[in-house]
């Protein structure tokens, strides 16, 4: 019975992290459920308090959701840039696995599965603790769990390209700070896009983190809007898509030269 | 003969306007250790990842085990084991783990990778490493370790890119008796090397390859017998002026010298008798040494080079 390539290339990827996980947990669990438990109860009580319900929710549960999609995100580009510039150049075991049987093209794609996985199981955890409490009003709030992994795919893809055709790792703090940090901190995630200016509204509104944010607070609320929502995931499978199709040709070109 | 394994024709490598490769052609049979020797530069490293199909190749024709590797490359791959000339192996797992993933990427089931791992750590003598972490292990450990993994699919060819460089001579020895044992086990040997002892002692054939191009083709023996004399006689000299001055009067007296950085080679079937007509015509040599010659030697006749340039 054969396995597919791409879950070959995720052994190896979960082999390393049954050995390296407890270093995680902090980046990945503890860290997003502080901030939680800052925003969502401290921050949340005061805005609370003072203006009412943000979007009809309390601003626990308005925010929850656009905490657990955005440290997918996190995850997704931490792991699409050192690990993957460093399997290339430092350690070059991604040289030995396309030596085997595996293509550059079916590491790629195994590498950014990887991540989804990761991202699932990560948010899957968060969401638990978001529940607990009272964070997460609808059933339909599981649904969050693979829009996490969603835009987890959309980052990584085509980070994971970019970061392979690499020499160095100077850009990488570049992208963290101005591309990763900003889209953190206003897509939506601790408030209403509507509160930003109106010339950065269009801005936020291509971005995948946004796009992620909303479907996962229709999820965590119940509250879908079928037309929007269709919308959204089409803007992140459209990254996830060029991302991968990106990702196989750069895989292709670093590795087999 | 039996078909060969691997089959080249006009091959050829650029990159951008740089030719790597330029239009070789070879034969690799089953079951022999065929080399190819040259200095850094050569080409050698290019053909060697165009064999193993990690390359595309830029003209020509190359066939490995029959197929074309622009086609079938992960077919090919799946009979290939590849050492590759800088260690890659995976540093974030125990060297035990290093094995079992990669033969995970053959597709191998869990318990026949196990019983191999034990079989080829048995074999490469670390069985007491298995636990390890692959950064402290010293480099010739390392290397053993690749060996190691790129036996896990048990490959018909074996292809190694300089397997030797860089390691101590207790290292090296060890090594090429492992590579030895391998070939009376039917593996067939392709490997790249700038060592002539490595090629001497490991290759049943090899080419010579400088500048992209095979300069001669042949056994260690044959190569040293059609394009070298016997023997050698080594003069070198107090001082560099001494050794220009000599060249003249010693060319008088042998057909062939070759002049190096720190010595003349006199190329002669006689190097005694070569010997004692240069310490009689008195050219003042400091010291004067008498050995066979070697593939060292047909590298500097081939192309008025050493191979360590």
């Amino acid at each position: 019975m054969s396995t597919p390539p791409v879950i070959r290339v995720v052994e190896r990827e979960a082999r390393v992290f049954s050995r390296l996980w407890r270093g995680t947990v902090f980046s990945t669990l503890v860290a997003p459920v502080l901030f939680l438990a800052a925003m969502g109860l401290g921050l949340g009580g005061l805005v609370d308090a003072h203006t009412g319900k943000v979007d009809g929710l309390t601003y626990l549960q308005y925010v929850a959701p656009g905490l657990m999609v955005a440290s997918a995100m996190q995850i997704a580009a931490n792991e699409a840039m050192w690990p993957v510039l460093g399997a290339v150049k430092w350690v070059k075991n991604f040289h030995a696995t396309v030596a085997t049987s595996i293509t550059p093209g079916e590491l790629a794609v195994g590498y950014v599965l990887w991540i989804v996985i990761r991202s699932l199981a990560a948010s899957a955890v968060f969401l638990l603790v978001a529940a607990l409490l009272g964070a997460v009003p609808s059933a339909w709030g599981v649904l969050a769990i693979p829009v996490a992994a969603l835009c987890a795919a959309a980052f990584s893809a085509p980070l994971s390209a970019y970061s392979i055709r690499l020499d160095s790792d100077i850009s990488f703090p570049v992208i963290m700070r101005v591309g990763v940090l900003p889209l953190f901190l206003f897509s939506g995630t601790f408030f209403p896009i509507s509160q930003l200016p109106t010339w950065l509204q269009p801005l936020a509104v291509v971005s995948p983190l946004w796009n992620a944010v909303e479907l996962a607070r229709a999820a965590t609320t119940g509250t879908f809007h079928l037309g929007a929502d269709i919308l959204h995931v089409a803007v992140l499978v459209v990254c996830l898509t060029a991302g991968l199709l990106w990702g196989r040709r750069t895989f292709t070109r670093r590795l087999t030269s | 003969m039996p078909d060969p394994l691997i089959v080249a024709h006009a091959l050829t490598k650029r990159f951008g306007g740089f030719v790597a490769v330029d239009g070789i052609d070879f034969v690799i049979a089953p079951g022999e250790a065929f080399g190819f020797l040259g200095p850094n530069g050569a080409g050698k490293s290019s053909t060697m990842r165009m064999i193993g199909c990690v390359s595309p190749v830029s003209g020509g024709t190359l066939r490995v085990l029959g197929m074309d590797p622009a086609a079938d490359g992960a077919q090919i791959r799946r009979r290939l084991g590849v050492v590759p000339q800088e260690d890659n192996l995976d540093t974030e797992l125990t060297v035990w783990d290093n094995l079992m993933i990669y033969g995970r990427y053959f597709d191998l089931p869990r318990a026949e990778i196990r019983r191999r791992a034990e079989e080829l750590l048995e074999f490469v003598q670390l069985s007491d490493r298995r636990d390890s972490r692959v950064d402290p292990l010293s480099g010739g450990m390392k290397r053993r370790l690749t060996i190691a993994r790129a036996l896990i699919n048990q490959p018909e060819v074996l292809l190694l890119d300089e397997p030797t460089t860089g390691l101590d001579p207790q290292a090296r020895h060890m090594l090429w008796e492992r590579l030895y044992r391998l070939k009376q086990d039917g593996v067939t040997l392709v490997l790249t090397t700038h060592y002539m002892d490595e090629a001497e002692q490991l290759c049943d054939r090899l080419v010579i390859m400088d500048g992209g191009r095979i300069v001669a083709e042949g056994s260690p023996r044959e190569l040293v017998a059609t394009h070298a004399t016997r023997e050698v006689v080594e003069l070198r000299f107090a001082r560099a002026a001494d050794q220009s001055d000599a060249l003249a009067r010693v060319r008088a007296l042998a057909p062939r010298v070759e002049a190096v950085a720190d010595r003349l080679l006199v190329y002669t079937d006689d190097g005694d008798a070569t010997a004692a007509a240069i310490a009689g015509d008195g050219v003042g040599a400091a010291s004067v040494f008498v050995r066979r010659a070697s593939l060292e030697d047909v590298f500097l006749i081939l192309t008025g080079r050493t191979l360590e340039d």
